[in-house]
């Protein structure tokens, strides 16, 4: 304020007013207007493969739309919100997305308390630790088809895990049970997916500062204590990762029950939202309401996000 | 970002904080129960590995517990003769190959790119540029997939074509995060002296950053690698002739529908596994080695 009252007062100043006010202030594209065009291209990609093509699918859900002839002209009228309405209507949607809730209730929990414990194992052991790294990280690294290949024959009716359960083994077997076969892919998924996250929480370990540790031992905490009141506090902003990762992969399940259970079965048992998506979508050409299915999923994801940042608390960054 | 320790700052990426090896205060039980941990851990994850290459080699299927032992009367290659007789082996890595290839170069070169902008750079829009870094995660991917496949497959005819498989994944949202990290932890002292000594922005980024960041680079290639080499989705909507399609789709195709018809379907299903699975092991162990060499290289110096 006063600056601009002396400036209008002082007519006489030989320095160009406006020019003195800007050297004060930053100019407009910032101190350093390159990085606007370092990113440049890699903002151009999010338009053409993301903000583009949600912006379509959002058209899809709210319009007739078909597969037709290239360049044919098709009238592909504007229907609300009729395709939602199908989609809420159609049991084996509703399914689809209890059978995904039940998938990342096992899940999610799953891989956040098994890869903060092995990762705080890991990162104290001191004998065999790149074995043990390799070993934690091989499955997140082969491809789930080739894996999904090992998991058939080892929980098929007859297969190794039955044998060893004998009499325990549950009957029809674990991928063609209906109660079995969503919860035999959560694990499936937890197991192939853990490393990864073990990867991210050794990460955020190596952050949490020795002195705190240092203070609680002199505090007399134990092990078990230090774990509960350093380690997890220390490595909180990792768990927000975590459980956003693990939420939007487990959200995003398609390969495992297309391969695992044949498409979905036994019945729909372990169908996800993704697999009816291309069910619907690209098998029975109805691009509509399986983009009404996605945005129904992802609206779902953010809000079990939402929920999620509010229990474990925001990372402060 | 401002709760980080005063201490290491580069030196987390590549040294590990002394007092890690401080292991004299732990009693001996809490160690042994760590080593009965990691073991059963290990175990868990290596075991199907091990059972996927011994059942590649059984002649004839044997689920029976001795049957994950291997029995030199019932071993064969056969079962990868098999595979390679339903599923083109070469063609299908060639075409896993080249979309892996693509996919890593595009991503390491939008990564850095961004990544370097939004940490060591200050501009106009950095700030919605790094929330729309962060968003792009939260978009999944198989909402895209219906719209990428109008677009891609049926309105630019790339069906089929290495480039529709390359283009959905050429930008790495997870790389720039790494890398904007990695950049993060340069002092900025560093390059402010190199502008002061009359230093370009691209010189800046080439000579002092990128060098910085090897470890990063690493990182961003492995993890890079595994994504578009293990996608299965994807390639599968865009590629219907079996001359493109990579191997994980072939072996996939394999699976649901061929497999029934095949003498030993599992051997034949598990070799292919083998096969798909090695590479990406492989390249894995190569790099893990080159990991833990620097590890134990600042471990003995700090």
């Amino acid at each position: 304020m006063t600056v601009t009252e002396s400036r209008t007062s002082s007519a006489g100043s030989p320095i160009r007013a406006p020019g003195g006010r800007a050297t004060r202030r930053r100019p407009w594209l910032g101190r350093n207007p390159i990085g606007l065009l370092l990113s440049a291209p890699y903002l151009v990609f999010v338009i053409a493969v993301f903000a583009y093509p949600l912006v379509f699918a959002v058209y899809m859900a709210f319009h007739d739309y078909f597969f037709a002839a290239p360049g044919a002209q098709v009238d592909r009228p504007f229907v609300g919100l009729d395709n939602f309405q199908e989609v809420l209507s159609d049991p084996a949607v509703i399914r689809s997305f209890g059978n995904v809730g039940i998938f990342l209730l096992i899940n999610v929990p799953l891989t956040v308390v098994l890869s903060l414990v092995l990762a705080t194992a890991l990162n104290k052991a001191v004998r065999g630790r790149t074995f043990l790294r390799v070993a934690y990280y091989v499955p997140y690294v082969t491809a789930s088809v080739a894996v999904v290949g090992v998991w058939l024959f080892l929980f098929s009716g007859g297969g190794l895990v039955n044998q060893i359960l004998g009499p325990l083994a549950p009957d029809p077997s674990w991928l063609i049970s209906p109660t079995w076969a969503m919860p035999t892919i959560a694990l499936f998924v937890t197991w192939k997916q853990l490393g990864f996250y073990i990867l991210l929480y050794l990460a955020a370990l190596q952050s949490v500062s020795t002195e705190l540790y240092e203070a609680a031992s002199t505090d007399g905490a134990g092990a078990i204590r230090k774990f509960f009141s350093v380690t997890i506090p220390g490595v909180r902003p990792a768990t927000v990762l975590v459980l956003l990762l693990s939420t939007v992969t487990g959200a995003n399940l398609f390969t495992e029950p297309y391969l695992l259970t044949g498409g979905g079965g036994p019945n729909g048992a372990s169908t996800s939202p993704v697999l009816l998506m291309y069910q619907k979508g690209i098998e029975q050409g109805n691009p509509d309401t399986a983009s009404a299915i996605g945005i129904i999923l992802v609206i779902g994801v953010l809000i079990i996000a939402f929920i999620q940042r509010k229990i474990a608390g925001g990372d402060e960054s | 970002m401002s709760k980080r320790t005063p201490g290491p700052g580069t030196g987390t990426i590549s040294t590990r904080a002394p007092g890690r090896r401080t292991t004299s205060g732990m009693s001996r039980g809490q160690n042994i129960l760590r080593g009965v941990v990691l073991t059963i851990g290990a175990v868990a994850f290596l075991f199907p590995f091990y059972y996927m290459i011994v059942g590649s080699l059984q002649k004839s299927p044997d689920t029976s517990i001795s049957g994950a032992f291997p029995n030199p009367a019932n071993l064969t290659l056969e079962n990868y003769a098999d595979i390679n007789s339903r599923v083109n082996l070469m063609q299908t890595l060639l075409n896993s190959g080249i979309f892996t290839g693509g996919v890593i170069v595009g991503t390491l070169v939008f990564g850095v790119l961004v990544g370097y902008a939004l940490a060591q750079l200050q501009w106009r829009g950095r700030g919605i540029t790094f929330a729309l870094v962060l968003l792009v995660q939260v978009v999944p991917f198989q909402l895209l997939m219906i719209p990428l496949y109008v677009m891609i497959a049926r309105d630019y005819g790339l069906a089929d074509n290495y480039l529709g498989m390359i283009l959905p994944f050429a930008i790495n949202s997870t790389a720039v995060i790494i890398f904007r990290q990695y950049f993060l932890q340069v002092p900025r002292e560093l390059f402010d002296a190199a502008r002061i000594d009359g230093a370009g922005e691209v010189v800046l980024l080439w000579r002092i950053a990128l060098p910085l960041v090897r470890p990063a680079l690493l990182t961003v290639v492995l993890l890079t690698f595994i994504g578009p080499w293990n996608e299965f989705l994807w390639p599968f909507l865009v590629t219907k002739q079996a001359s493109m399609q990579p191997l994980a789709v072939a072996l996939a195709n394999y699976i649901s529908t061929v497999a029934a018809s095949a003498a030993n379907p599992f051997g034949a299903v598990l070799a292919g596994a083998c096969v798909l699975a090695g590479p990406a092991v492989i390249l894995f162990i190569l790099f893990q080695r080159h990991f833990v060499s620097t590890d134990i290289g600042s471990g003995v110096k700090g």
